[in-house]
């Protein structure tokens, strides 16, 4: 009855499975009293309208419009260079070359790069070698480039976000069966006209999982764009390239740990928090629902 | 299978399949640069700490590791006071701060995170997969920013309440905050060890007389070690480069003490909390790159070591089966 091994047993699989319990459980708990505490104030006006009062009042429509506009501008860098090296490594490199595997690597590794060098990088050469170049070359040495601004910190998310672009674009290329490669190229298509009639149509889904990912994962980071472009407060929404911006991210954390009356801006902070947790979490499950039918295929297709 | 042979890039000739092989050819390359770009740039401004004597008079390899007196004739101690009337660059208040608070990260997350990995690859129903799975994914989905959020707002309180702790923001709140960033990460790639473990090896065990948890203890477990040990490898450089977190929940006070509920200020908070005000091309301003070289260097390490290791499982495992 009381055997030794089964009593082990037993408490090491109950140890296990209590580790999957308090992990549920933490998720639950924080969206919980986020959710709880964040719905209060959330209204159409409060998604519509610019803050009042010292962030005290009002809405939150200048972040969520300069989140938008960033993570626009980052698609557009970010969805053509990250498909393209996906399409190098997967359809141009020939396979186990040493070309493939250093990309791999290097896409690897600038996914390990901590937020924050990123956000230094896009200081040090999209601002300061960048910019200011243009500025020299073009504005005879004003500020116009060679400061933060939207384009700047969007480059920067878009660096951040590529790896995340590549392998997912990888992935679906994967999941494209051989031989509407070799079918193709047996018509006579070249290697463009079977990549851009064949493969890129095939793969759309992978592309836009991707792509939907990168824009969830840009929308809630804060320190690549906390020098290169985002502001706490601005009285206009940003129309220019060079224009500084608000974003949700940037909001939570000023008002988070600079707001000069806490209980005042509780509620709003909460609300906000809300927003960009809704933000990213209908992003990533959009992404998720097309992943799930992508490896379907995968799986099955054959 | 029947191989192929493509045409060679260039052999149809036409302008677009040349203009096509040059862009996607250039974007691939562009990984590899940006790479290369980030490590110059960061170099570049972190260098006049070694070459500079404008600089080196503020800030020098030696005023970053040894002990400088606060004022003249005082005794010499390790501070990181960077906007002072004498500014002091001792980065080993910043340095213990950052390993602690990843060694506190890493001791609570590691363990949760293999562990329930190893439940829900070995033992779970079905179901119980279908809710850790996407509760995995969520905690990975939650901007860290919010996590940094929630720890300052509620957390903090909660563990001063239950403890007692003189700081309310230390190095244990930071720290279990960051865990929740290291879990997905480790469960993740802890997970994939796991269920790359062929299933011959399970039914071997299982057919031999061991238990399920005989086979997942001492089969599957150590078959896929070093899949686990990369896991923890990618989840420490994961934690020692989280930014958003630590700036918001660790107090931000750089002491030098090895107490887990003092507060603490790292590397990354840093950076953050001091770029902004900075003067561009001052010696603080080259010192915090500096800091962010040092970041770069190390999380490159790690992730380099912890995917090599991650290849090697699996082609150890491919071997095997």
């Amino acid at each position: 009855m009381f055997d030794k091994t089964r009593i082990t047993g037993a408490v090491l699989q109950g140890l296990a499975a209590l580790a999957c319990v308090i992990i549920v459980a933490m998720v639950a708990i924080i969206l919980g009293n986020i959710l709880i505490h964040g719905l209060d104030r959330l209204s159409v006006g409060f998604l519509t309208r610019a803050p009042e009062a010292g962030m005290t009042g009002g809405g939150i429509f200048p972040a969520i419009f300069g989140t938008f506009a960033l993570v626009l501008l980052m698609t557009i860098a970010v969805i053509p260079l990250g498909v393209a090296t996906a399409i190098y490594m997967h359809e141009y490199a020939p396979k186990r070359s040493r070309m493939v595997h250093v990309v791999r690597l290097a896409i690897q590794n600038l996914a390990g790069v901590p937020a924050i060098v990123f956000g230094l990088f896009g200081l040090g050469f999209f601002i300061e070698f960048i910019g200011r170049g243009v500025d020299r070359a073009f504005f005879g040495g004003s500020l116009v480039y060679g400061q933060p601004a939207i384009i700047w910190a969007a480059l920067t998310m878009a660096l951040l976000t590529m790896p995340t672009v590549v392998v997912a674009t990888e992935e679906a290329l994967r999941a494209i069966p051989q031989s509407y490669r070799e079918v193709a190229y047996s018509l006579g298509a070249t290697r463009w006209q079977m990549i851009s009639r064949i493969v890129l149509p095939q793969a759309v889904g992978g592309i836009l999982t991707g792509g939907i990912l990168a824009v969830s994962r840009g929308s809630g980071e804060v320190a690549p764009v906390m020098f290169t472009g985002a502001a706490y407060f601005l009285p206009e929404l940003p129309r220019r390239l060079n224009d500084q911006f608000m974003e949700l991210g940037y909001h939570v954390y000023v008002m988070t740990t600079q707001s000069p009356d806490v209980e005042a801006t509780k509620p709003i902070l909460y609300s906000t928090v809300l927003v960009l947790l809704m933000l990213t979490f209908l992003l990533n499950f959009t992404a998720i629902m097309i992943r799930a039918r992508i490896r379907k295929r995968l799986r099955y297709g054959r | 299978m029947t191989v192929v042979r493509l045409p060679r890039a260039g052999f149809a000739g036409s302008l677009s399949d040349r203009l096509a092989s040059i862009v996607i050819r250039g974007s691939a390359f562009l990984a590899i640069l940006s790479l290369v770009l980030i490590f110059i740039f960061i170099g570049k401004e972190a260098l006049p700490i070694l070459t500079s004597q404008e600089v080196q008079k503020e800030a020098s390899l030696s005023t970053l590791f040894f002990p400088q007196p606060a004022k003249p004739g005082a005794r010499p101690q390790y501070m990181w006071q960077p906007v002072s009337e004498v500014p002091k660059y001792s980065v080993l208040p910043l340095f213990v701060s950052t390993l602690k608070v990843t060694v506190i990260a890493v001791f609570f997350a590691i363990p949760l995170a293999v562990a329930a990995a190893l439940y829900t690859a070995e033992f779970a129903h079905p179901w119980v997969r279908e809710v850790v799975k996407p509760a995995i994914e969520l905690l990975a989905g939650i901007p860290s920013v919010v996590i940094g959020f929630f720890c300052l707002m509620v957390l903090a309180g909660w563990l001063q309440q239950v403890f007692g702790w003189t700081y309310r923001l230390n190095a244990v709140t930071a720290g279990l905050g960051l865990s929740l960033a290291v879990i997905p990460i480790v469960y993740t790639v802890a997970e994939d060890a796991f269920s790359s473990v062929p299933q011959t090896f399970r039914e071997g065990s299982l057919a031999m007389g061991a238990s399920s948890w005989q086979t997942a203890w001492r089969v599957v477990l150590p078959a896929a070690m070093p899949g686990v040990l990369a896991a923890c490898v990618l989840g420490f450089g994961r934690a020692i480069g989280e930014t958003m977190i630590v700036l918001m929940a660790s107090g931000n006070a750089a002491i030098l003490s090895l107490s887990p509920v003092d507060s603490i200020r790292t590397f990354s908070a840093t950076i953050a909390a001091e770029l902004g005000e900075v003067v561009v091309g001052s010696a603080h301003y080259h010192v915090l790159f500096f800091l962010g070289a040092a970041l770069f260097v190390l999380t490159f390490l790690l992730n380099l070591f912890g995917h090599w290791w991650v290849g090697r499982l699996q082609k150890k495992l491919q071997g095997a089966s």
